[in-house]
């Protein structure tokens, strides 16, 4: 009946953030046969929701040393394999009039320790560095930290895993665990595009899932006990500043600043949450009032910068086996073999960790799946780049080679995106050029490249291959047309109005706890054209 | 107890950013609607800023094909200085330098210098068609274009001989700021000007020493020189507005647009105190009548069909009403309103030879308007729109002071005033 039933896989992988498509990678390229299942779609939770800061691991020297020797490895690793999601725009730790400036040479001394390199700046040279910092200043350490695009990550180790013969399967949800005696033989799947549901099996299953994973590990029977931290950020119109910019003291809320692609981002909030809340998201009016009060402290312009959006993610903290209350709380990286843990053979949960750290939480379940399947082959995901971040000698200036032309946007903005791989996006006629995403340089010929070979299945997976309604109208101008291109190539009218309706309320989902100023103006003026003039209706939502 | 002072928390104030994304800018840009290169206003202004704050990389060298017509401003309904933006973008992150064409045709007053001690020898072989073919050949300055003839004797040369000392005996005063154009290539315009003020009752004073607004050295990138032209110049004009107590008045559109607002959103240079006594002629004298201090008697003979055309920087000053207000005026004028359209010559942008077909094309309609409407001559208020329209169009154009000069009774516009 299901053709599946014939094929076993050597491992089967819950969850399209970072770590599962990182782990999907590293068992492919180490010869096993794999698929990765995902809900919704990839870099959906906690992955695409934080800061996409490059740690250098410098926040974190103080109070973990252990977190910060492992930050500043995987930086110098994704600097080489994953070029094209990373900008190197080195990052500045404030010492404010309010800190204590003693702070600092405890804070570069535990830096060095953990072989995180640093600068003491003299304030004057720091604003020089960074004009938008605080001008009242009183301290500046220069730190290697950076950029990272979370979404582009995570795409490329999905393709990279793709590439060495991974099966993926997104909009396909979990919905048990299934066993043979104390064994776990595969999966239970609901596919959410034929509503319908699907078996796989394999010799092992791994629970990448993040903070659902507790959820996943009910399936198995296991317990593990989990205290999701909700976070919440703030996503400006456009980059105030170069560098990242940290407070030199100990971890606090909303004292980074990141600038990320067109946007720079202010975070985090924390805030423990019950279990039940992990997928009701929301960012309360006291978040926000947080977050610009601390943000304006390091970036005084901040004040009077357009918010485009409030997002909140949910960090997996796993409680320590020997402690059920939840006191002692590790922040590091937690892998389970859970024959060992609960006697259940071939179900493995990797957790924990952060974005910085998910191709070594990747190589460490990988090492243990291998070690299960007696597989003795070496990880080699340190040294390999990805697709897209071959170091290539075309700089952004010349990806748009021919200056007088309007795609020269568009061009470079693919380059920007996609890295080496931009070259497979059309262009040059003035159809593949015409914009679809005018604020983020969206061409046709780069959007019908994410819908073919991008694994897109609706306009917010779009958004998250090409920025597709990422900018300043949030979707105003581009989700008509996108939707029309979708359309055109896979879905039924009908339903192309749903997704159309799903994207623009998932855009003011975002923008509704920040909606004043020329935010409101904007998101009238979409619900003009989209309900006056498209007639779109709630009920499509 | 303390006084809390509310203050808006959170609002924008980059101006960029108060985008809606209508896209109305686009519809009103004249480049656009010609030339496909040219990004549009809303890519290359407040969407390409955000670019370029990301990395200065995503600057495009098409910007330059803006022509600072500045109709995107007149057309946003959110207030963002699209033009100012474009414009700034260019001064910031242009990697282009100058060339000497653009220098020749930048420096205008220097050029003028030189052009008018030789008018004779330089109109005769500017007019050459050999000559016109090595310029456009040489300097890329294209050969359709003429060059406005240049006068013998200067402006401030005639006023200084004949003009000077007449004034003095007016109990009103202004000062004027005669441009280049003026100056080196019709003083006509500056005697009409002479003739009406008198009339009015005002004596005209030249300013200490007027240097070029420095227009054309914006747009060709020569920043640094027009930006020391602008703080001489503010100076100038402050010490007839604020030591003097003169308003200082002017004939060219986009010299005074340039002054009032380039000099503060592009170049930087500070004009708040003399700013709103630096004005038009046109708009100067409609005051006065609208005020009721101010009667013009006309001629009883006067009889003419005229159109006018309102140029970009009117248009964006808001200021064609007053021209348009005192033509109307003129008994005997029967006048026709062109749709306000650009005319495409944008300065010095039209004499490029780059530029020379994106210029006409942008111009067509306006065109096809003027020799549609069968007048006698076309009326505007700045020279280069003049310029364009009477090498492309069989129409003479003439400005609305120049008109008014024609038209008015000095006589009886006298004896008014003096009962």
């Amino acid at each position: 009946m299901n053709k599946n039933r014939s094929k076993e896989y050597d491992v089967i992988i819950i969850g399209g953030g970072a770590t599962g498509a990182g782990t999907a990678r590293d068992c492919a390229m180490r010869g096993l046969s794999v698929l990765l299942v995902e809900r919704h779609d990839f870099a959906t939770g906690a992955t695409g929701r934080n800061h996409g800061l490059l740690h250098s691991g410098a926040r974190y020297a103080v109070t973990d040393h252990e977190s910060a020797a492992e930050c500043i490895e995987e930086n110098m690793i994704l600097r080489k394999i994953a070029n094209h999601c990373i900008e190197e725009n080195d990052g500045l730790f404030l010492t404010l009039p309010e800190d204590d400036i003693a702070f600092q040479s405890q804070f570069v001394d535990a830096c060095s320790s953990a072989g995180i390199s640093t600068e003491i700046i003299d304030p004057k040279l720091a604003l020089q560095m960074e004009p938008s910092a605080n001008p009242d200043l009183i301290g500046a350490v220069r730190v290697p930290d950076g950029s990272v695009d979370p979404f582009r990550l995570t795409m490329s180790n999905a393709l990279d895993a793709r590439l060495h013969g991974t099966d993926i399967l997104t909009q396909h949800e979990v919905t048990d665990i299934l066993k043979e005696q104390d064994r776990v033989i595969g999966v239970e799947l609901f596919d959410h595009g034929k509503k319908e549901k699907v078996n796989y099996y394999g010799k092992i299953v791994c629970n990448a899932a993040g903070i659902w994973g507790h959820h996943i590990a009910n399936f198995a029977g296991v317990n593990i006990n989990m205290f999701p931290a909700k976070g919440s950020l703030l996503i400006f119109g456009h980059r105030v500043n170069k560098m990242v910019l940290n407070r030199c003291r100990k971890p606090a809320n909303a004292d980074i600043l990141v600038p990320g692609d067109t946007i720079c981002l202010i975070g985090t909030t924390s805030e423990r949450i019950p279990i039940e809340e992990i997928d009701n998201m929301y960012v309360s009016k006291d978040d926000v009032d947080v977050l610009i009060r601390e943000g304006v402290k390091l970036s005084p312009s901040l004040a009077t910068t357009r918010i485009l959006r409030a997002y909140a993610g949910v960090r997996p903290l796993v409680a320590a086996d020997d402690d059920p209350s939840g006191r002692s709380i590790s922040r590091g990286i937690v892998l389970m073999d859970h024959k060992e843990r609960d006697g259940l053979e071939g179900f493995v949960t990797i957790t924990g960790g952060k974005l910085m750290t998910y191709r070594l939480m990747a190589e460490e379940a990988t090492d243990l799946i291998c070690k299960k399947l007696s597989v003795d082959k070496k990880c080699e995901t340190a040294s390999i780049p990805l697709p897209g971040s071959e170091k290539s000698e075309e700089t952004l200036s010349n990806a748009g080679n021919k200056i007088y032309t309007g795609a020269s946007i568009t061009q470079k903005s693919a380059k920007d995106r996609h890295g080496s791989l931009a070259h497979k996006i059309a262009n040059g006629d003035s159809n593949e050029d015409s914009m679809v995403c005018e604020c983020e340089g969206v061409s046709i010929g780069e959007v019908k490249y994410a819908i073919n070979e991008l694994h897109v299945n609706n306009l917010i997976d779009l958004r998250r291959r090409t920025r597709v309604g990422m900018g300043t109208c949030q979707g105003e101008l581009c989700a008509c047309r996108a939707a029309g291109l979708l359309c055109e190539s896979m879905e039924e009218a009908g339903k192309a109005k749903d997704d159309l309706a799903n994207f623009l309320q998932e855009r003011w989902k975002g923008m509704s706890p920040i909606a004043w100023g020329e935010t409101i103006n904007e998101i009238q003026f979409t619900s003009w054209i989209y309900e006056g003039i498209y007639g779109l209706k709630p009920e499509n939502n | 107890m303390k006084k809390e002072i509310f203050k808006p928390y959170n609002v924008s104030d980059n101006n960029f950013e108060q985008c809606v994304k209508c896209t109305i800018c686009t519809v009103y840009c004249p480049v656009l609607e010609v030339n496909p290169d040219y990004p549009g206003p809303k890519q290359s202004g407040p969407d390409g800023e955000r670019m370029r704050l990301k990395d200065p990389e995503f600057y495009d060298e098409a910007l330059k094909l803006c022509l600072n017509c500045k109709r995107c401003e007149v057309a946003c309904p959110s207030g963002v200085k699209i033009g100012d933006i474009i414009q700034s973008a260019r001064i910031k992150y242009s990697k282009s330098k100058p060339k000497l064409r653009d220098m020749i045709l930048a420096n205008t007053d220097i050029v003028g210098t030189m052009a008018s001690t030789f008018a004779p020898i330089v109109n005769t072989a500017v007019a050459l068609k050999p000559v016109r073919k090595v310029m456009d050949s040489v300097l890329k300055i294209d050969h359709h274009r003429m060059f406005p003839k240049y006068t013998g004797l200067r402006f401030e040369t005639w006023y200084r001989r004949y003009a000077e000392k007449k004034q003095k005996e007016f109990k009103k005063h202004v000062s004027y700021f005669h441009g280049c154009y003026v100056n080196y290539n019709f003083p006509q315009l500056g005697k009409d000007l002479i003739k009406i003020m008198n009339a009015a009752g005002y004596g005209v004073h030249l300013l200490e020493k007027e240097k070029c607004c420095g227009v054309a050295l914006i747009s060709n990138g020569l920043i640094k020189q027009a930006t020391k032209q602008a703080k001489h110049n503010v100076e100038a004009f402050k010490k007839s507005i604020v030591d003097k107590n003169m308003p200082v008045i002017s004939t060219s559109s986009t010299c005074i647009f340039t002054i009032r607002d380039e000099y503060p959103h592009l170049l930087g240079v500070k004009n708040e105190e003399i700013r709103d006594e630096s004005e038009l002629a046109t708009r100067f004298l409609f005051r006065l009548i609208d005020e009721g201090k101010l009667k013009l008697a006309f001629k009883k003979n006067y009889k003419k069909r005229i159109a006018y055309h309102t140029p970009c920087h009117m248009e964006k000053l808001g200021w064609s009403i007053y021209s348009t207000t005192l033509l109307r005026m003129i008994p005997g004028l029967e006048f026709v309103n062109l749709e306000s359209q650009c005319c495409g010559i944008a300065g010095t942008y039209g004499f490029k030879k780059e530029n020379y077909e994106t210029s006409q094309e942008v111009g067509k309609p306006l065109f096809e308007q003027i020799e549609k409407s069968k007048v006698d001559f076309v009326a505007t208020d700045c020279e280069t729109c003049k310029w364009q329209i009477e090498m492309s169009t069989s129409n003479k154009v003439q400005h609305p002071v120049s008109i008014l000069a024609e038209a008015i009774d000095v006589e009886a516009t006298m004896k008014l005033w003096q009962e």
